[in-house]
């Protein structure tokens, strides 16, 4: 069962990867509903991406109301929760992101990586 | 709405009778809950690793799906869902085919550690999205949570965690779903992360301990908000059939009874018990101190129930069936045709082969299997080393109870050890037996004998009596034992009793005929007596008659004499009258 909901996204990514350039992050965000804390992930998290990012990186949002099953496949348990999808390791990050020092962190990591390559 | 309700306390009496029941179909356990977990309420299974939390709540699923048409979701936070199929398959549960045909729905949810960092405010919507999702997309009325404590290993902020959790079983009692939460027993509460603090309607508590390297399960409603239930520990199995809680039959006590008398193969035991023996459905206890014979008194009721026609199950904890047969065989006992005939069935298992619920549940399916009339358990106190004395007297009471309810008439045999008459244990368990048997030993003389006495016999006369109790290779001999001012005398002492009022006897007779003879004797010389007297008497009369005759004889012979004599002198015959009346005068003139 774990394979399956691990591949159906890989292989989507790999899809994508296909055909977008490597090193572009991928970044999924799970919300529930339009809440205050929903609109704050979201906002927090353009913000940080356009800071830091510029135009590499993809960013879905997905509200788990109207798609549960994708909590289950994503295995969703908190909201917000942003999902690194690529590149690898996948991280995720509850909370509305008020606080992004890890995020941070982890992007910082991943473009001093990318930026080395 | 409704878990407010029972809060105020002053409506809850009225409560009692309305409060709606979910059948859990797991054997036991509604009886001891009064019909099921609270409906429409989460219930709360607590316990140490490997009791059987993750089994009772998957058993719950899968009989509401297949027995009351009742779909359920299984929220696993420990197992994966080809883990759990495969867990609950040896259980005898198809869980993969009720998920295939979405009578239950089986979401596994797991949180890498590793993976997640909290930034800043979150809430676990997620997975009430995801149960949401799975309880509509099944209809489930039920639902089980296992367990929801490993979010604690798993989220960093337990603040935010109970109140969500909170927030959960308030959603689940909103939702209506009967929700089954297991969590893992903690060191100072019932659960490590006080989660009966949120679900505090219900709460069933599994154990499973070791007492002298004997492992036994247990469970006990430790709470069962607005509803009666039984408080007791009850031992439970995990069988192949899932789990069954003892007792299987009901607590009350409230079977039917007969008035039918069944003998006990001892015809003077029967005597000692208003002549007609036991009743049928009766529970006797038949105690006794090393070598007084109590399996030979079993094994004789055993057969006098088989060459009635009854089957009777033998239990036996010391020896194995041959053995028994072979023994019996050696005091007139011919066991192996009833066993050949299907009527006797022996049943042996060491005691300490496993513990005391797993014997009762192999004692159960025994029963059931082969429906007997009598039961005999030999002997219980072996049985009952395997638990502790509680434990024991509590599946005694089991078992009687669920002989009783199918008038099956039990023996029981209880090892006493020497002096001691009335353990403790026997103290405890006669209260449960109708009858009870003594066997006892007597020592002295050098020699050992057996005695029998009724102790108690419920609804019945029986005799107050002691009796010798006599074993020969012709059976069970039961005799009158030697009662006087010395006491109870049995064996050879009673012998030698016997012998001494037999030679008091004989000294008795023997004196009466010297006696009789004497006065024989006298009778006789008195007898001889009284004849000399007589002859005495006879021969002075004789001699009498003959003076008498001598004078007559002599008178004439003078009288003649004169005449003549007078004939001669020419005397007148006047003369001679007068001289024939008065010779002597006439004579002496």
């Amino acid at each position: 069962m774990k394979t399956t909901k691990t591949s159906r996204p890989t292989r989507a990514l790999e899809k994508s990867l296909a055909t977008r350039l490597t090193g572009r992050y991928v970044l999924r965000l799970f919300v529930a509903g339009a809440t205050d804390r929903s609109c704050q992930a979201v906002q927090n998290v353009r913000q940080l991406c356009d800071a830091k990012l510029k135009n590499k990186y993809r960013l879905e949002v997905i509200d788990i109301y109207q798609q549960p099953e994708l909590a289950r496949d994503n295995q969703i348990v908190a909201t917000p929760t942003l999902v690194k999808a690529w590149p690898r390791p996948v991280r995720r990050f509850i909370g509305n992101l008020a606080n992004t020092a890890g995020l941070l962190v982890e992007l910082d990591v991943g473009l001093r990586g990318s930026a080395r390559l | 709405m409704k878990h407010r309700k029972p809060k105020d306390g002053s409506t809850s009496p009225r409560r009692n009778h309305s409060l709606p029941k979910c059948p859990t179909g797991i054997q036991g356990l509604d009886e001891i809950t009064c019909g099921g977990l609270p409906q429409g309420r989460p219930t709360l299974v607590c316990g140490g690793a490997g009791c059987g939390k993750t089994l009772l709540a998957a058993e719950f699923l899968v009989r509401g799906a297949t027995q009351f048409d009742e779909p359920g979701v299984f929220m696993a936070f420990e197992e994966t869902e080809a883990e759990l199929k495969a867990n609950v398959e040896s259980l005898g549960f198809n869980l993969a085919g009720l998920v295939r045909s979405r009578q239950v729905v089986v979401d596994y949810v797991h949180i890498e550690r590793s993976e997640v960092q909290e930034s800043g405010e979150y809430d676990l919507e997620g997975l009430f999205v995801r149960l949401n999702h799975a309880i509509d997309s099944i209809g489930a009325k039920r639902v089980v949570l296992d367990s929801l404590e490993a979010l604690f290993a798993s989220l960093p902020n337990e603040a935010i965690l109970r109140a969500e959790l909170r927030r959960l079983f308030r959603w689940l009692k909103d939702k209506g779903v009967t929700a089954v939460i297991t969590a893992e027993r903690g060191r100072e509460q019932l659960t490590r992360h006080g989660l009966e603090e949120y679900v505090s309607d219900c709460v069933i508590l599994l154990d499973h301990r070791v007492t002298d390297q004997i492992a036994t399960r247990n469970l006990r409603v430790v709470k069962y908000r607005g509803a009666l239930h039984g408080t007791n520990e009850f031992p439970f199995l995990i069988g192949a059939e899932g789990l069954s809680v003892l007792p299987i039959t009901s607590l009350g006590l409230n079977h039917t009874v007969s008035s039918e008398r069944i003998a006990t193969g001892i015809p003077r035991l029967d005597a000692m018990l208003g002549g007609r023996g036991f009743f049928r459905g009766s529970s006797i206890l038949l105690t006794g101190t090393p070598g007084t014979g109590k399996t030979i008194v079993a094994a004789n009721f055993a057969q006098a129930a088989a060459r009635r026609g009854e089957r009777v199950l033998f239990f036996s904890f010391e020896e194995s069936p041959n053995q028994i047969v072979r023994n019996m065989h050696s005091i007139g006992l011919r066991l192996e045709p009833l066993v050949k005939g299907g009527l006797l069935r022996f049943h042996s298992a060491r005691p300490s082969l496993y513990g005391l619920e797993m014997h009762l549940a192999t004692m159960f399916k025994e029963i059931v299997a082969f429906q007997p009339r009598v039961v005999i358990m030999d002997p219980i106190t072996s049985l009952m080393d395997a638990g502790t004395a509680s434990e024991s007297k509590g599946m005694v009471t089991r078992l009687i109870d669920y002989l009783k309810a199918g008038q099956v008439t039990s023996l029981f045999t209880s090892l006493t050890q020497g002096g001691h008459v009335l353990q403790q244990s026997e103290a405890a368990m006669s209260s449960l037996m109708d009858a009870w048997v003594l066997l006892q030993d007597f020592e002295g003389n050098g020699e050992r004998n057996r005695v029998l006495y009724v102790l108690k016999a419920r609804g019945m006369a029986h005799s107050n009596q002691i009796r010798e109790f006599l074993i020969s290779d012709r059976g069970i001999d039961v005799v009158d034992a030697y009662i006087g001012v010395s006491g109870v005398l049995t064996g050879s002492a009673r012998v030698a009793q016997g012998a001494l009022e037999k030679a008091a006897v004989l000294a008795n007779q023997q004196e009466a005929a010297t006696l009789k003879r004497e006065v024989e004797r006298k009778r006789s010389a008195l007898e001889r007596q009284i004849s000399a007297l007589r002859s005495d008497y006879e021969s002075e009369a004789l001699e009498l008659r003959r003076i008498a005759e001598q004078v007559g004889t002599r008178t004439s012979v003078l009288g003649t004499e004169r005449t003549a004599s007078g004939i001669l002198r020419q005397a007148d015959i006047k003369v001679a009258t007068i001289v024939q009346g008065k010779p002597r005068p006439g004579r002496k003139s």
